[in-house]
């Protein structure tokens, strides 16, 4: 076991010890030198004091899902040291701070390194904020040492990070080589694992889904945002807040945006959709439990069609806890969210690149269909750094508004009704309130109304307008992202059907696969409705497996029952203990059933 | 909510205001609530009180809860735009609605029921932020559609229909506005037009959160012998404070000496209220004392109506937002997208 390049290395840290910043410094040193990282950070919900991880892959060929396995645990927590030791390989590594002993009796099949991290802070440091801040920096000077990362890196990386703040920067740089001078002076190396320049990066960028997805809110033309503190969301709303400062403020520091942060989820929405009523493009970012908040309104907004995006950054279900774990199992929930027949539109992106898209395309098809949008993110791309293509914005692309009637087209005499289906396609027009004098005005309302909006309880007017709302989310297909298929490299008659963040897991399990015999077709599904190609994906294949990231395979029922299949068709791979789903995983799944149909076949 | 529309033949010799309306043009359906209902003179009082303002209809969004009360916007105002959101909810969605533009007029109605139970948490921070709104509650005491049940404003020691006694305290809007901070804040009873016409004219005039609580009895439900929301007992135990004239920034104004019984508080378009004092010692600038004299009258019964508190330089949720004049929704692609070069200089940043 000795790889270049190709390792997994965790940080086990107290939470609000400041080793954030020196681990997220660590990963972004190693990308530098142009090999792909993907780090993860596994948190608690706490500010002080509970353990939290940050678990960094490093990987020439690129593979981003989380691998599974530490080939080197730099183990800061004692709360928490026997079982981080127990998780590292057969042959790996263990970093340790040696102010005091190891404890007796730790593996024997692993190589232990001590550096005394505390001992070096205590003598050089006087100030015990500082000895506790600089001793990530101390460990980080050292594991540079020992990997072969660049110093000149790590160093231009702490004076971009305490840019404008010199007396923060070279004490940080002075402290990282002072730990890799003791390194070099007192420890064996290079390791099994050493991280070596390549140029496996190019004009990838870094950031976080929910970074991207606030951004894309600033490219795609929201000007209202409403929230409520909720993880793994909150930064959508904050993120939202720092672009628009940098980019949606007047010279006389007049704003074109307003972001509230509301009393609860239920006024979010409502702001939301008072605001889409209006005219304005609005969204808020929430989680499951807000979405349940949410639902009465989201009926509302779908009945009485008006333009709403969510971001919904999904995560383990109540309470506090798991809520700081990754999921896909709100699914359903959005998909049905509400009383009555409603449906909704559902985009998943893979990771930051296609959140900031999907961000934009979601205010678009809100406004194109007057209805809720839901932007369905993870805590594993919203809140993990993540190396993805550059963002991209065609130069030419203006923000669609949909079917509004103006001043102009009134004034014309366009005959307006409001839920008048004048072109077949589902989608009524609308007009903003305030627009002319004498016409265009309408009473905005739940279910009972006819096609102009009167006020009726009759049966007839009733179906008219579901059967249309039906017609529109059938016009939804063609307007949605559509799903990615790739090939295998010949003809198989087993296809694997995934979304989301599962994205780089699903990629290295399928190379996996083909590399022992197995040849998959992949399909990646990127919104609900399910366009006619994914039936038609399902129906070309005699055997279908179906990624999810929750227990009860919910995207499986939602498709089992957009197209009326038969369940039997499509077997569900499931992962859902809160930790992001990995190759192995996938891949051990498959093996396992496919496996088992041949039992059944020789049997 | 009602299948039949109004005819729409005006008389010609009915008055045009100054945008070129007559009253008839401010009306809406005809109303489907019980014939002497409270809620339909509420109505009128709109009608007519922006009829006197000089507002264009489209200018005005109207917005309402679900309940009784909540169904009367289809009853005034048909050339505007109205929304019948959901339960208790209407404040979070004018919010919205006025975030997104700023340049129309936001006229809230809504119930004892809707604002001060199931929808009391949207009341209060929709009123802390200042939203540039007019608030109308208009306050029977019970649940109306759902045929009686006491709500929150109900008094303690008030009875049903039924002769069931409340044993409840009472939620008071007014006070609670007050303590919130709204910047403008009346009450009324839906049998005094004359009181309650000018009231909603200020409020429409008012820049910030403009609170009314109209008494407005429910003859179905809550009109009887032992209801303190009746006709007959609000009469008895109303208590007007003062008496208010709008008087237009155009018009000349009569210079009042401070201390013969008149006050007048400037708004920020120019006009004036002039209240004219029937309470010698009460004077709605004084927050503190309102909610003090309100609690006073309150413990013995007395019903204390008027324009209670009123802050002419009350800022409004937009101007504490620094929000730009062009109205958000008005804003295209070129001054809202930062553009190509912009997001190379950011991806540029992330690598």
């Amino acid at each position: 076991m000795s790889a270049t390049n190709d390792f997994v290395i965790k940080f086990a840290n107290v939470n609000g010890s400041g080793s954030a910043s020196a681990n997220e410094l660590f990963a972004k040193a190693i990308l530098r030198m142009g090999v792909p990282v993907s780090p993860r950070n596994i948190f608690p919900s706490n500010i002080q004091g509970l353990p939290t991880w940050y678990e960094v892959r490093v990987s020439a060929a690129g593979h981003l899902g989380r691998r599974g396995g530490v080939d080197l645990m730099v183990a800061m927590n004692p709360q928490t040291f026997e079982a981080d030791v127990r998780e590292i390989e057969a042959g790996g590594y263990l970093f340790f701070d040696s102010t005091k002993p190891l404890p007796p009796g730790v593996r024997s099949d692993i190589e232990i390194i001590g550096m005394p991290l505390t001992m070096l802070c205590v003598k050089h440091y006087d100030d015990p904020r500082q000895r506790q801040l600089l001793k990530n920096v101390l460990y980080l000077g050292g594991l540079s040492m020992l990997l072969g990362i660049e110093p000149e890196v790590v160093e231009t990386l702490l004076s971009e990070q305490y840019k404008g703040k010199p007396q923060l920067a070279q004490p940080n740089i002075d402290a990282f080589r002072l730990g890799r001078a003791w390194a070099k002076d007192n420890l064996k190396y290079p390791l099994k694992f050493a991280v070596q320049r390549a140029d496996n990066v190019g004009d990838r960028i870094f950031i976080d889904g929910n970074s991207a997805a606030g951004l894309g809110c600033v490219y795609g033309g929201a000007t209202v945002c409403a929230w409520y503190p909720i993880t793994p969301s909150t930064s959508v709303a904050e993120a939202f807040e720092k672009y628009c400062h940098k980019f949606r403020v007047d010279a006389d520091g007049k704003r074109k945006f307003a972001i509230v942060q509301a009393e609860d989820e239920i006024a979010s929405i409502g702001m939301v959709v008072g605001a889409g009523w209006n005219g304005a493009r609005a969204f808020t970012a929430t989680s499951g439990p807000g979405v349940s908040l949410m639902t009465e309104f989201l009926g509302l907004a779908y009945f009485a069609e008006i333009p709403a995006t969510i971001v919904n950054v999904q995560r383990g279900g109540p309470s506090t806890g798991m809520p700081t774990r990754t999921q896909q199992a709100d699914v359903l929930s959005c998909a049905w969210a509400s009383h009555g027949d409603t449906q909704h539109v559902l985009l998943f992106p893979e990771d930051p690149h296609e959140s900031f898209g999907f961000a934009a395309d979601a205010l678009d098809l809100a406004d194109k269909l007057q209805t809720p949008v839901f932007l369905m993110l993870d805590l594993d791309i919203g809140m993990n750094q993540r190396l993805c293509k550059p963002f991209q914005w065609d130069a030419e692309r203006t923000h669609q508004r949909g079917k509004v009637l103006d001043a102009e087209a009134l004034e014309s005499g366009v005959p307006f009704g409001r839920y008048r289906d004048v072109d077949g396609d589902g989608i009524a027009y609308r007009t903003y309130p305030g627009t002319h004098p004498v016409r265009g005005a309408y009473f905005t309302r739940g279910t009972t109304k006819d096609a102009d909006a009167r006020y009726s309880e009759r049966g007839p007017d009733y179906l008219e307008n579901v059967h249309r709302l039906k017609r529109k989310f059938e016009t939804a297909k063609s307007l949605v992202p559509q799903p990615i298929v790739e090939r295998a490299h010949r003809p198989t008659s087993i296809g694997v059907l995934y979304f989301g963040s599962t994205s780089p897991s699903m990629h290295e399990a399928a190379q996996r696969l083909a590399a022992e015999g197995l040849a998959l077709d992949l399909m990646r599904i990127r919104a609900y409705p399910f366009p006619d190609s994914v039936r038609d994906f399902v129906l070309a294949h005699e055997q279908v497996f179906l990624v999810e990231q929750n227990r009860d395979a919910q995207l499986r029922t939602l498709l089992i029952h957009a197209f009326d299949l038969d369940p039997a068709r499509i077997t569900a791979v499931l992962h859902y203990d809160g930790t992001p789903i990995t190759a192995r995983f996938i891949a051990g799944a498959i093996r396992q059933r496919l496996a088992a149909v041949r039992q059944e076949v020789a049997a | 909510m009602t299948y039949i529309a109004k005819p729409k033949l005006h008389h010609p010799s009915l008055t045009r205001n100054r945008v070129g309306f007559t009253r008839r043009d401010y009306e809406g359906k005809i109303s489907t609530l019980c014939a002497g209902c409270g809620h339909d003179s509420i109505s009128a009082a709109i009608v007519q009180a922006c009829w006197e303002l000089d507002i264009e209809p489209h200018r005005v969004a109207k917005l309402s809860g679900i309940g009784c009360s909540s169904k009367t916007p289809d009853y005034f105002l048909g050339q505007s735009h109205g929304f019948n959101t959901v339960h208790g909810r209407m404040p979070s969605v004018l919010t919205g609605a006025y975030l997104a533009n700023r340049d129309l007029l936001y006229l809230g109605v809504s119930g004892d029921g809707d604002s001060a139970s199931i929808g009391i948490g949207q009341f209060v921070h929709a009123m802390r932020r200042g939203v540039d709104m007019t608030y109308i509650v208009e306050n029977n005491g019970v649940y109306g559609l759902t045929k009686g049940q006491f709500s929150a404003t109900a008094d303690q020691g008030s009875k049903s229909k039924k002769g069931v006694e409340n044993t409840d305290s009472p939620v008071d809007l007014v006070s609670l506005a007050l303590q919130l901070g709204a910047s403008f804040v009346a009450r009324s009873f839906s049998g005094d037009k004359a009181q309650l016409v000018p009231l909603i004219k200020a409020a429409m005039k008012h820049r910030g959160a403009a609170f009314i609580d109209v008494i407005s009895p429910c003859v179905a439900f809550n009109n009887h012998g032992g209801s303190t929301k009746s006709y007959d007992y609000v009469r008895e135990h109303n208590d007007a404070v003062n008496r208010l004239d709008i008087i237009e920034g155009r018009a000349a104004i009569e210079v009042v000496q401070p201390d013969d019984g008149v006050i007048d508080v400037e708004q920020h378009d120019g006009s004036v209220i002039r209240l004219r004092k029937l309470e010698a010692d009460y004077d709605p600038r004084d927050r503190l004392e309102a909610m003090n004299f309100i609690a006073h009258h309150a413990a013995k019964g007395e019903v204390v109506t008027g324009l209670l508190f009123v802050d002419a330089d009350a800022r409004d949720f937009h101007t504490h937002l620094k929000t730009a004049p062009t109205p958000l929704n008005q804003l295209d692609t070129a001054a809202l997208c930062p553009g190509v070069a912009a997001l190379e200089k950011v991806n540029a940043g992330l690598r």
